[in-house]
C-alpha cells in the first residue's frame, strides 16, 4: 500500500468539496483520476500532497498519518506537479530542477554528489538534459511541463501527484508526457480529462462526481457506456482497441 | 573537475567578489566624504581612517579630520547601509509576492513608518530620537499588519497583497498629511516635508551603530532564507509542496523587511525606488538565485545610495536636495520600463 485515503471530507466555508473519499494507491501503479470540472479532483490531489488538511478522515503514507508528518518529510517522498505553475523569474531549467532537492537539504548543508546525481537522473528521465541551460521563459508549454516533472523527480519521490499535466499541450506532447509518466518506477496519481488517454496509459482509474467516488477499477471495469452517460453526460460506444487492447471510446454526440 | 576543487574555486571567486565589492563601496564612500563646501582629497580621507585605526600616523589638517570624522564619514556609511537594507527588502518582497513592483515603499511600510514618526515629532509624544524611532517602528508594523490582515482576510494571493499595500500607502500618507496640516506650524511642516522625502543630514555615529547592526543582522538572516526564497519561484503552493513552511517563512521574511525598513525610515525618512530599482538591476547582472542576488542587492544598493547622496549634494551648489528626489528622478523612468515590460510579458 502506498497512499491510502480514508473517508476524506473537505469543506470550503459551508460548501462540501470532498464528501467521504476512500481509496488506496498500490505501489508502482499509475492511477488515473477522472471526473467532470468541479468534481473535486484538484482538491483531492492537494489533500494527498499534504498541502491542505482534511476536515475529517485521514491520509496515510505506508500506514503513517500525514497529519503527523512534517511538511519537509512529506516532500521527501511525495512530489506534486501543479496544473500550470509559472514564474516571472528568469531561471534556467537546471535551477528549476535543483529546487526539487530542497526537502533533502538543511539550511546549512552544501550541495552533495547525491543531489547532483538526482538532478542529472531527473533531467535525463524527463528528456530535458539538452535543455538544461535554457531559460524558463524560452521554453514551450510541453518543455515547461517536462521541466516540472524533472523537478518533481529530483525530489526522489515514491509518489508523484500530477494535476492535469497534459492541459494546453499538443497531441504529440500529450502522448509523450503520458508515456513518460507511465514508464516511471513509482506510484503516480494523475488527474486527466482525456478519457482515451486515461484508458490507454493508466493501470487503474477512479471516477469522481460531486466530491465522491462513483467508480474505481481497471480501465476495462470502469469505462462503461452507462458511466459515461451518468457522469459525463455523453453518449458513447466503447470497444476494445485492436491496436493496444485497451478500451477505446467513440463519442456519438 | 572534482566537487571539492569546484567548491574551492567557488570560495576563491566569492572572496574575490566580496573584496571587490567592499573596495567599490569604500571608494564611493571616500568620494562622498571628499565632496562638499570643503573639498577633501581621497588620500586625506584614507589617511584619516588609517590614523584613527592606529595603523598610520600621518600629519593631517585638524579641520579636515573633524569634518571627516564628525560629519561626512558617518553620513556616507549610514547612506551605504540604508541603501543595502532597502534594496534587500525590495528583493525579498518581490520574490515573496512574485510581483516585480513590490517594495517597502509601494507596500505602504515606509508610509506607515513616516506616519508613526511624524505623529511623534508633531504631537510631541515622548522625546528625542528613541521615541522617534519607536514611533516609526510602531507605524511600520501597523502598516505591515494592516496589509497582512487585508490581504489574508480576503483569502487573496500575492496580487491582493500589492493592492492592500497601495491602500495602506494611501491611508498612512493621508494620516501623515492630516497630522501635519491640523497640528503643525509652518516650520514643523517644512521639517516634516524634508524628512518625508528623505535626508541624511544630521546622521552621526550612534545612527551608524544601530543601522549597521540591524542591516547586518537582516542580511545574514535573509541569506539563511535564500534557498527558501528560491523555492517561492513558482508560488506559495509549489513552495509548500517542496516542504517549505510557507506561513512561517512569510512571517519571518516580512518581519525582517519591516524591521529593516522601519529602522531606515526612522533615521533618514522614507526614500522610495531604491528597493525597486536595485533588485532588478542586480537580477539582470547575477541572475535570479537568491544566494547571489541578495548580497548583490546589498552591495549595489549601498553604492547606489552613496552616489545618490553625492548627487543630492553636488547637483545644486550651496544646497542639498532631499535624497528621495534624487532616487525618484532615477527610479521613476526605471519603474516605467518595468511596468512596460511586465505588461508585455503577461
Amino acid at each position: 500500500m502506498s497512499i491510502n485515503a480514508e473517508n476524506l471530507v473537505w469543506k470550503i466555508g459551508r460548501k462540501t468539496i470532498l464528501d467521504g473519499v476512500t481509496f488506496e494507491a498500490k505501489p508502482g501503479e499509475m492511477l488515473g483520476l477522472l471526473g467532470p470540472n468541479g468534481s473535486g479532483k484538484t482538491s483531492l490531489l492537494r489533500l494527498l500532497a499534504g498541502l491542505k488538511r482534511p476536515n475529517s478522515g485521514r491520509i496515510t503514507l505506508d500506514q503513517k498519518d500525514i497529519g503527523t508528518i512534517g511538511r519537509r518529510t512529506i516532500a521527501q517522498r511525495v512530489a506534486f506537479v501543479e496544473q500550470h505553475a509559472t514564474t516571472n523569474a528568469n531561471l534556467r531549467v537546471v535551477d528549476v530542477v535543483k529546487l526539487g532537492r530542497f526537502p533533502h537539504r538543511s539550511m546549512f548543508s552544501g550541495w552533495t554528489l547525491t543531489d547532483d546525481r538526482a538532478v542529472e537522473e531527473a533531467l535525463e528521465r524527463a528528456g530535458m538534459t539538452g535543455k538544461r541551460n535554457d531559460r524558463w521563459q524560452s521554453l514551450s508549454g510541453g518543455e515547461k511541463q517536462r521541466a516540472h516533472i524533472a523537478r518533481a523527480l529530483a525530489q526522489s519521490p515514491k509518489e508523484l501527484i500530477l494535476d492535469e499535466p497534459t492541459n494546453h499541450l499538443d497531441i504529440q506532447h500529450q502522448i509523450s508526457l503520458m508515456r513518460l509518466v507511465s514508464g516511471l518506477p513509482l506510484t503516480s496519481i494523475i488527474a486527466l480529462h482525456d478519457l482515451n488517454h486515461a484508458a490507454m496509459f493508466c493501470d487503474r482509474l477512479i471516477v469522481m462526481r460531486q466530491g465522491g467516488i462513483v467508480a474505481a477499477g481497471t480501465p476495462d471495469e470502469v469505462m462503461t457506456e452507462d458511466l459515461l452517460r451518468d457522469v459525463f453526460s455523453v453518449e458513447a460506444r466503447i470497444e476494445t482497441s485492436p491496436h493496444h487492447a485497451r478500451p477505446h471510446i467513440h463519442y456519438l454526440r | 573537475m572534482t566537487a571539492s576543487s569546484r567548491s574551492l574555486q567557488q570560495i576563491a571567486a566569492f572572496s574575490a567578489l566580496l573584496l571587490a565589492s567592499l573596495a567599490a563601496i569604500g571608494l564611493a564612500v571616500g568620494i562622498s566624504v571628499g565632496i562638499g563646501d570643503l573639498p577633501i582629497p581621497l588620500a586625506t580621507t584614507f589617511a584619516a581612517v588609517t590614523n584613527r585605526l592606529g595603523w598610520t600616523a600621518v600629519e593631517l589638517n585638524r579641520i579636515h579630520e573633524t569634518v571627516i570624522w564628525d560629519y561626512r564619514l558617518s553620513r556616507a556609511l549610514v547612506a551605504a547601509f540604508c541603501g543595502a537594507g532597502l534594496a534587500l527588502s525590495g528583493a525579498i518582497m518581490q520574490s515573496l509576492l512574485r510581483n516585480p513592483l513590490a517594495e517597502p515603499y509601494v507596500l505602504g511600510i515606509s508610509a506607515g513608518a513616516s506616519t508613526g514618526a511624524v505623529a511623534i515629532v508633531i504631537l510631541g509624544v515622548g522625546s528625542g530620537t528613541v521615541s522617534l524611532s519607536a514611533g516609526a517602528f510602531a507605524g511600520a508594523f501597523a502598516a505591515f499588519f494592516f496589509v497582512a490582515l487585508l490581504s489574508s482576510g480576503t483569502r487573496g494571493g500575492a496580487d491582493r497583497t500589492i493592492l492592500a499595500g497601495v491602500a495602506a500607502s494611501q491611508l498612512f500618507n493621508a494620516a501623515t498629511s492630516y497630522v501635519v496640516t491640523t497640528s503643525g506650524n509652518a516650520q514643523q511642516a517644512r521639517d516634516v516635508m524634508f524628512w518625508l522625502l528623505g535626508s541624511f543630514g544630521g546622521v552621526r555615529w550612534p545612527e551608524f551603530m544601530l543601522v549597521s547592526a540591524i542591516i547586518g543582522f537582516g542580511l545574514v538572516a535573509c541569506l539563511l532564507y535564500a534557498r527558501v526564497l528560491d523555492a517561492f519561484a513558482f508560488g506559495d503552493e509549489a513552495a509548500a509542496s517542496l516542504g517549505v513552511n510557507v506561513g512561517r517563512a512569510r512571517i519571518v521574511l516580512f518581519a525582517l523587511t519591516a524591521m529593516m525598513t522601519a529602522t531606515i525610515v526612522s533615521m533618514v525618512g522614507s526614500i522610495g525606488f531604491v528597493g525597486l530599482v536595485v533588485p532588478h538591476a542586480a537580477r539582470f547582472i547575477v541572475g535570479p538565485l537568491h544566494i547571489r542576488l541578495l548580497p548583490a542587492c546589498a552591495v549595489m544598493g549601498a553604492i547606489f545610495m552613496v552616489l545618490a547622496d553625492i548627487a543630492s549634494r553636488a547637483l545644486i551648489p550651496q544646497q542639498v536636495l532631499p535624497i528621495g528626489v534624487v532616487t525618484a528622478l532615477v527610479g521613476v523612468p526605471f519603474f516605467s520600463v518595468i511596468l512596460y515590460r511586465f505588461q508585455r510579458a503577461s
